[in-house]
């Protein structure tokens, strides 16, 4: 059946967003959308056997201290030392095993090791500000990196990006693609990031704020936070036509 | 129990600094006998190159057959170090390059086959989400005739221009964000 099923060009698609969970292409308050988010309508694409299958990357993508973002340079950086866990699970809950997750974020004063970034904040010869991981078998993941800082951006007057971890998966098929940041608990810049808030639901953009989690925490060593991450369900029927 | 996805965000304009090490601009050898040089340039709605934009690219191999566990048509042959995808940034004028082969053909939905193409996300600053297009092969007018997803766009300038065009030796495909002859994007 299995055999069938791909090879005879029926395939079983992922589900749309139809709760448009996803914030639109086009959100003004974030000004460069204005002049990159595409105009047209988008064009449906019926999933077909391109989209349910995707890159496959395992152990072999990721070093030993590739997750260790504390690590992976001579000494130490500064910081608030923090321990970002979670589970990775689909939209019926079951979990998304030995997928890549990579990451990026700002050091702990608010500036990315990137030569764009003009912020007049120190560099830490220390921090790359980079790491990836693998989801285990139930789906679960875990960093070492520190708390980044808050940065000024030239969105609008005296605009400033809530402090955030960039996160990038791609789960078991193109269709799953998903690249989001996580946010921390209570942070006072939320009510002006564009960003943030081009996604439209409440309910919605709390699921990328993470929760301090103290039974994660290590004593005396790192608080903990933790970042539950869900892509999208599959269709319960196969496609035909 | 349904759950809702975790929603999409911007890469923002510093990726770089954590997603070039997984993929390369490279799927095959450049001296794979098969080698094809796929590069064009990014614009936005002023026309103006975007220079902060990366792009990933997801395809099946010469023979038509993906690198993943749902594609089990044993029948055609994986290749050793073939994964099908790329990912790439796009330079200060806007330009990308990969170094691929072309894909054979894979199953339609619904019976035949679709004409060989590769799936692109593009991803940027300003970008709340990726938008997703396809490059369809220039050798291919039947088939690409007949492609229903290519046939599905509406727009006919659109279609056509999903067609990358031959330049020195290569494939050239562009892509507009916005605007006079905006590319045609997929709702994937």
């Amino acid at each position: 059946m299995a055999h069938q099923m791909t090879g005879g060009g029926v395939v079983i698609g992922y589900r749309r967003d139809d709760a448009k969970v996803d914030p639109p292409l086009l959100s003004p308050d974030y000004v460069a959308t204005r002049t990159r988010a595409p105009k047209r309508p988008l064009v449906p694409l019926p999933h077909t056997l391109s989209e349910v299958t995707g890159p496959v990357y395992g152990h072999e993508a990721v070093g030993e201290l590739d997750h260790d973002l504390t690590r992976q340079h001579e000494g130490e950086p500064i910081g608030e030392r923090i321990i970002l866990h979670g589970r990775v699970i689909d939209g019926d809950g079951r979990p998304v095993r030995n997928t890549l997750i990579e990451i990026w974020q700002a050091n702990a004063a608010g500036r990315y090791r990137h030569l764009v970034d003009q912020h007049p904040a120190p560099l830490d010869p220390n921090f790359g500000g980079a790491g990836r991981c693998l989801t285990d078998d139930e789906g679960r993941y875990r960093f070492i990196t520190i708390k980044p800082g808050a940065y000024p951006w030239r969105n609008h007057p005296n605009a400033w990006r809530a402090a955030h971890i960039h996160v990038s998966l791609f789960g078991p098929a193109f269709a799953t693609r998903l690249v989001t940041q996580m946010y921390f608990p209570g942070d006072p810049l939320f009510f002006q990031d564009p960003i943030f808030l081009s996604v439209r639901g409440e309910r919605d953009r709390d699921k990328m704020i993470s929760s301090f989690d103290l039974s994660e925490t290590v004593e005396e060593w790192a608080l903990a936070y933790r970042f539950d991450i869900v892509l999208r369900g599959r269709e319960s029927t196969p496609m035909v036509d | 129990m349904t759950e809702t996805p975790t929603p999409s965000q911007t890469v923002g304009p510093f990726f770089a600094i954590g997603l070039p090490q997984v993929g390369g601009a490279e799927l095959v050898p450049p001296g794979d006998p098969d080698a094809v040089r796929l590069f064009g340039i990014v614009t936005d709605g002023d026309g103006e190159p975007v220079d902060d934009a990366y792009l990933e690219i997801w395809q099946a191999n010469r023979a038509g057959r993906y690198a993943h566990p749902e594609d089990t048509r044993e029948e055609l042959p994986l290749e050793d170090g073939f994964k099908g995808f790329g990912r790439v940034g796009t330079d200060d004028e806007g330009r990308y390059e990969f170094v691929t082969v072309k894909p054979g053909p894979v199953p339609a939905p619904g019976g035949g086959m679709q004409a060989p193409h590769i799936d692109v996300s593009v991803f940027a600053r300003g970008l709340l989400k990726r938008v997703v297009t396809r490059v369809y092969f220039p050798d291919e007018s039947e088939a690409n005739g007949a492609d229903p997803i290519l046939s599905s766009v509406p727009d006919e300038e659109a279609r056509a221009a999903l067609v990358a065009r031959e330049e020195n030796g290569g494939l050239r495909f562009d892509i507009r964000l916005q605007g006079d002859g905006e590319t045609a994007f997929f709702d994937v």
